[in-house]
């Protein structure tokens, strides 16, 4: 095979080899283009291999100048291909990203976060608070037996107090079993398992014959707390209040005592707490009861009360939810509407 | 407890002026909790006026109206709107005459119900002003005509303020009485209280005494032959006679005034009067029509099968449990609940026996109870009344029908006593400061018992504390701490922080299941709480797996009377809750809920015959009875959802929820638990037979498993029932059990630091094997090499046999110890299909 136009070996056929290389290579505009300026102007059977080739037939004495000019030549020619290949990849890369470009607005949402529901995150909340303070979380059944939900808790079977109650019965009456009317039977079943001294607080579900409206419902829920030990005062009952309130409501709150009657506490009291933050302005607000744990229940729990004492306290979690999160209809609490907890999320 | 103001102000110092808040305020720091306030809405002017004349005008609707003159002030006054002395009014009753005193409410009057009086004109006139009858008044139901002074016994100055002659100026405050507190269902009581609370002077109404004891006139036997828990039903039993009662005698406007601040209506004088002594002293009254009692009078239980008319026209049959006055011809009246029909007072009474006795609180609180017949008596008697307040309401009602009906007392009637004093009891020195934590000084301990009507005797280290007569409640020293504390204030308690022992934390089931809660919400679902109360249907339906119907405890009164089961499974709860979703138009949900079932065991008894009394431990035996004596109630978690997984977006088709999205989270919540759960074919009768999965976990070294729990989507035929879409996913699972099963400790192991092998395999089985059956068999085959596996694909098609399914799964092979040869990995995943083929009879595809 023999090309035609093969051109004899002079400065003049080199330069003009140089001069189309670097000629082709400026024209390239992508990596085709590029291969094939690389092909034609720095391949074997480009101009500048075909001028180096000829070298071996030169007279030795022309051998070292001819060489260096080739050689330089092709030096200039392989740069320009470097410095232009870099060129392309840069502008095809820069062309890929620009092609791959989404419209970050508007790109498909496939995971979605549920939500707790406020009730179980506030009685957690409250859990945390009193586990902090070295107290235990104390649970028990829903459906109780009645000594535990009122004997042992010194409700009379004839006082007017147990009738208050609206309990729901098992059927059949007789066999004395109900849905707790509070979590109070917890604070029995926690004295009589427990060893002496005891902190506990019972958070759970309870049971009241209310017909569903904006401010009451059957099923609620509460956290009561109980703490027996020697020498418990009242004194004690408002420091563990006061915490708690601070601890619920912010730093600035407070608790009010006033007597009241309850059969398992005496002396007993309502409790309102300063609220702060509340909106429309601080305010206090009814928000459970509480009182030094009635002699008769710690003698249900086989207890001297001549030897310890105790207090103890109850809210309700509907009741606190509703004030502390400006809620007023119960019923949203209740009917599992989604959007309700879901304005709530993971946190309360 | 509803207080007229007036009424407080005459037994305690009330400065004028005093607000119904500072009233509240005093009675709450004692334990009266405050209920509301009431008043009579009515703002003058309004005014005595005289009829002067009038004429009658017939109208063209039947009525005849008249046009009246009447005067407003004293002539040449101004009236108190500042208008002239004689008015033209129309009005539209027909019950008066000239000279008649009336009540003319002028324009600028505001009545209630927001009723402003103007001068308008009607019927061709102007009437300025109204006269008003006692309902427009607010102070009864009375609209037959208008009011009458001259029926109330007045005959006040034209011009007079009417509001303050008919006492529409007071004003009540409402509070709530505790049921320990029955002598608080009195004004004698409140105004104690008050008194307690400011410091006033507090003057006992109960102090009005008899010149001397009545002659016996009325023979008064009391013979409880059957008393409820050792306590005879009657301990007092006082009667008075009085003569000659004038029934055409009004009730004075001030105690009708009084009666309705207090929430009762004025009915007859005789009525009215045992009603305001009750309130004044808390002692419930009964008065007889004497003509109609015959013979002495016998206080018993009633006999089996005996009967009784009470006053509202009801022939009760009666308990033995109840208590009954009777008189030679049987029961005359239902102790402390109801007076009987038979010896009513009507408008012809002449003679009034009046009574006055003190009931056993648990008898009349069954009776009240057994015949529902709660009353303002029942009430006081349940919560305990004065013993020694009866005397003093029986001479009170007799003066005011001496003073207001004209009838005098004969000086007859009985008085039978026969209650015990309360027992005193031993205050020890420091126990009160002991337990409320203030030190309370001596003087105000003493001051304090005193104050509120105990007697004191000193003793050695301590007190002797007497109760008053009216305070049953005070039975225990820690009874008297709450005295003491309330009446120095409970403002008083200084706050302390308790030093609990080091405690535990949560528990592990605590923590489990917040895990549990918190992992289902973040994977997407919203927890949600349902009642758990559900019908016989759909515990039929949804309670157990297969045909059997879950033994399930029922309410004896539940709210809805087609639901009075108590849950055994959460579905139906879940169910609801997503109607009610999508009613409310959200149609792509999934919620969960974790929650207590109640799962009675099958031919199992629940309960206890009989409970033991509080106040002391029971027996250890009885303890045992009582702790099994209510049903396992198990933690379930529940899953739904339907719709949408994935809405419809750009480059997005929707994804539907379905029974995989549930297994899925089913999973995860399993995983988060660290339970190895197992996922096999299930079978479930509300579930779709080819799309249901029972949850195993393996227990033990052998193959044995425990099942806990179903995945699967509702059957269409009960999704469509329920008015659900046709795919519903549900599950449900025994969250008490997987918490049971949760690795207690991890064994964690070295990673190996060797490269992985990676190999698939294609095993072609039987349509009808599961692949999780084909997985299980690889992984036993290949042995520990095999670090990780999973289908990636499921063929069925072109160059399967028909019935058969070629299943892929890309093996991750890996030694701890050495680079595996690519030989090592092909024979450990021959030895993996070799075992499929074992068991399945699977062929490996090339």
């Amino acid at each position: 095979m023999s090309d035609p136009e093969i051109p004899v070996l002079s400065e003049e056929s080199v330069a003009a080899a140089v001069e189309a290389a670097l000629a082709a290579v400026a024209a390239v505009s992508d990596t085709s283009s590029f291969k094939a300026a690389r092909s034609a102007h720095a391949g074997e059977a480009s101009p500048l291999a075909r001028l180096n080739g000829q070298l071996r037939s030169l007279p030795n004495d022309q051998k070292a100048s001819a060489g260096k000019l080739v050689g330089q030549a092709r030096a200039r020619v392989n740069q320009a291909l470097a410095a232009k290949e870099a060129d392309v990849v840069a502008l095809e890369n820069a062309a890929q990203l620009a092609d791959e470009a989404l419209d970050v607005t508007a790109l498909p949402v496939k995971k979605r976060l549920g939500a707790r529901h406020p009730l179980s995150l506030l009685q957690e909340k409250i859990g945390d608070i009193f586990v902090g303070m070295g107290w235990e979380i104390a649970e028990g059944p829903e459906l109780e037996n009645e000594w535990f939900n009122f004997d042992a808790l010194n409700f009379d079977p004839d006082h007017p107090a147990r009738a208050m109650q609206d309990t729901f019965f098992v059927d059949p009456v007789s066999s004395h079993l109900l849905l707790r009317t509070h979590t109070s039977p917890v604070q029995i079943r926690s004295l009589l398992s427990r060893e002496l001294p005891v902190y506990v607080i019972a958070p759970g579900r309870t049971y009241r014959t209310d017909e569903l409206d904006a401010t009451h419902t059957p099923v609620f829920s509460q956290v009561e707390g109980i703490a027996v030990d020697k020498g418990l005062t009242m004194a004690h009952l408002r420091g563990t209040l006061e915490f708690f309130a601070r601890k619920m409501f912010g730093d600035d709150a407070k608790i009010r005592l006033r007597p009241n009657y309850f059969p398992f506490t005496e002396p007993s009291a309502e409790m309102d707490v300063w609220q702060p933050n509340a909106k429309g302005g601080a305010r206090w607000v009814e928000w459970g009861g509480c009182g030094m744990v009635n002699p008769n229940v710690l003698l249900s729990a086989g207890i001297d009360p001549d030897v310890h004492s105790g207090f103890a306290f109850g809210i309700g979690i509907e009741r606190t939810l509703q004030f502390r999160n400006n809620l007023n209809d119960m019923r949203d609490m209740v009917e599992g509407d989604v959007r309700f907890s879901q304005q709530f999320g993971m946190v309360v | 407890m509803r207080i007229p103001l007036s009424w407080l102000a005459e037994y305690v110092d009330l400065p004028a002026g005093t607000t119904i808040e500072e009233v509240h305020a005093a009675l709450v720091s004692v334990g009266l909790e405050e209920e509301g306030s009431h008043q009579f809405d009515i703002n003058g002017p309004v005014v005595v006026g005289e009829v002067l004349d009038f004429t009658e005008e017939p109208q063209s609707n039947g009525k005849t109206i008249r046009w009246c003159s009447v005067r407003v002030a004293a002539p040449g006054e101004a009236a108190a709107d500042g208008g002239a002395d004689v008015r033209g009014i129309v009005c539209g009753a027909g019950n008066f005459f000239a000279g008649d005193k009336v009540v003319v409410t002028l324009p600028g009057a505001v009545l209630p119900g927001d009723f402003a009086i103007a001068a308008r004109k009607t019927y061709g006139h102007v009437s300025d002003g109204m006269i008003a009858s006692t309902r427009e008044l607010g102070l009864g139901e009375e609209h037959d005509g208008i009011l009458r002074l001259s029926s109330l016994g007045l005959d006040p100055a034209v011009g007079t303020d009417a509001l303050e002659l008919l006492g529409l100026t007071d004003a009540a405050v409402e509070v709530n009485v505790t049921p320990d507190r029955g002598y608080a269902f009195s004004i004698r009581g409140i105004a104690r209280e008050y008194a307690h609370a400011t410091g006033a002077t507090f003057r006992d109404p109960a102090s009005v005494r008899p010149a001397g004891e009545p002659a016996e006139g009325i023979a008064v036997t009391v013979s409880d032959d059957a008393p409820i828990r050792g306590r005879v039903g009657a301990t007092v039993f006082v009667t008075r006679v009085v003569r000659g009662v004038d029934q055409t005698a009004p009730t004075p406007a001030w105690m009708i005034a009084r009666l309705k601040l207090a929430g009762i209506r004025s009915i007859s004088l005789v009525v009215d009067i045992t009603n305001y002594v009750m309130l004044e002293l808390g002692q419930p009254l009964h008065g007889y029509d004497l003509d109609l009692v015959r013979g002495g009078i016998v206080v018993r239980r009633a006999a089996p099968g005996e009967t009784l008319k009470t006053l509202d026209g009801q022939v009760r049959t009666l308990d033995p449990e109840d208590l009954v006055i009777a008189d030679d011809t049987g029961a005359i009246g239902l102790a402390g609940v109801m007076g009987g029909f038979s010896t009513e007072i009507s408008d012809a009474t002449s003679d009034v026996l009046i009574e006055a006795a003190n009931f056993d609180p648990v008898t009349v609180a069954r009776t009240a109870r057994r015949h529902k017949l709660p009353s303002e008596a029942s009430k006081r008697f349940e919560r305990g009344v004065d013993p020694e307040v009866a005397v003093a309401a029986a001479t009170r009602a007799v003066q005011l029908l001496e003073e207001l009906g004209g009838a005098r007392a004969d000086g007859t009637g009985s008085g039978y006593h026969a209650h015990d004093q309360l027992a005193p009891i031993f205050l020890p020195d420091r126990y009160i400061s002991g337990l409320v934590g203030v030190e309370y000084t001596d003087d105000e301990i003493t001051s304090s018992l005193i104050e509120i009507g105990a007697t004191l005797e000193y003793a050695h280290d301590g007190l002797l504390v007497s109760p008053p007569s009216w305070r049953p409640d005070l039975t225990h020293k820690s009874t008297l701490a709450e005295e003491v504390a309330r009446i120095v204030g409970y403002s008083r308690i200084p706050s302390v922080i308790p030093t609990a022992p080091p405690g535990r934390g949560l528990t592990r089931e605590q923590q489990l299941r917040r895990l549990a809660a918190e992992t289902l919400a973040a994977s997407g679902s919203t927890e949600v709480l349902a009642y758990p109360f559900i019908s016989s249907v759909s515990n039929r339906t949804f309670g157990s797996a297969d045909d059997t119907v879950a033994p399930a405890m029922k309410l004896a009164n539940p709210l809805d009377a087609e639901a009075p089961l108590l849950r055994t499974t959460l579905l139906p709860g879940l169910i609801d809750i997503a109607r009610r979703n999508l009613s409310r138009g959200l149609t792509d949900l999934s919620v969960y809920e974790i929650g207590a079932v109640f799962l009675p065991v099958a031919g199992a008894e629940y309960g206890v015959v009989e409970v033991p009394q509080g106040a002391s431990l029971p027996a250890a035996p009885v303890l045992d009875d009582l702790n099994a004596s209510i049903p396992p109630q198990p933690w379930h978690v529940g899953l739904l959802v339907l719709g949408n997984a994935v809405e419809k977006q750009p480059g997005q088709p929707a994804v539907p929820f379905g029974v995989a999205d549930v297994l899925d989270t089913v999973k995860l919540l399993a995983s988060a638990l660290d339970v190895p759960v197992t996922v096999r074919q299930g079978s479930h009768t509300a579930l779709h037979p080819g799309r249901t999965a029972e949850i195993v976990v393996p227990v033990g070294a052998g193959a044995d498993v425990v099942s806990v729990g179903y995945v699967g989507e509702l059957l269409p035929a009960l999704a469509a029932e329920l008015d659900l879409p046709r795919v519903v996913g549900v599950a449900e699972l025994d969250l008490s059990a997987l918490m049971e099963l949760a690795a207690r400790s991890v064994q964690a192991s070295p990673l190996a630091g060797y490269p992985a092998a990676t190999q698939d395999v294609s095993l072609v089985v039987a349509e009808s094997v599961a692949a999780g059956d084909v997985l299980d068999a690889v992984v036993s085959g290949a042995g520990e090499l095999l670090e990780g596996i999973h289908l990636v694909d499921d063929y069925r098609g072109s160059g399967i046999d028909g019935g058969s399914k070629s299943l892929t799964f890309a093996l991750r092979f890996r030694a701890n110890d050495r680079t595996l040869t690519a030989a090592e990995a092909s024979e450990a995943r021959i030895a993996g299909a070799a075992e499929a083929s074992r068991r399945f009879g699977a062929t490996v595809r090339e």
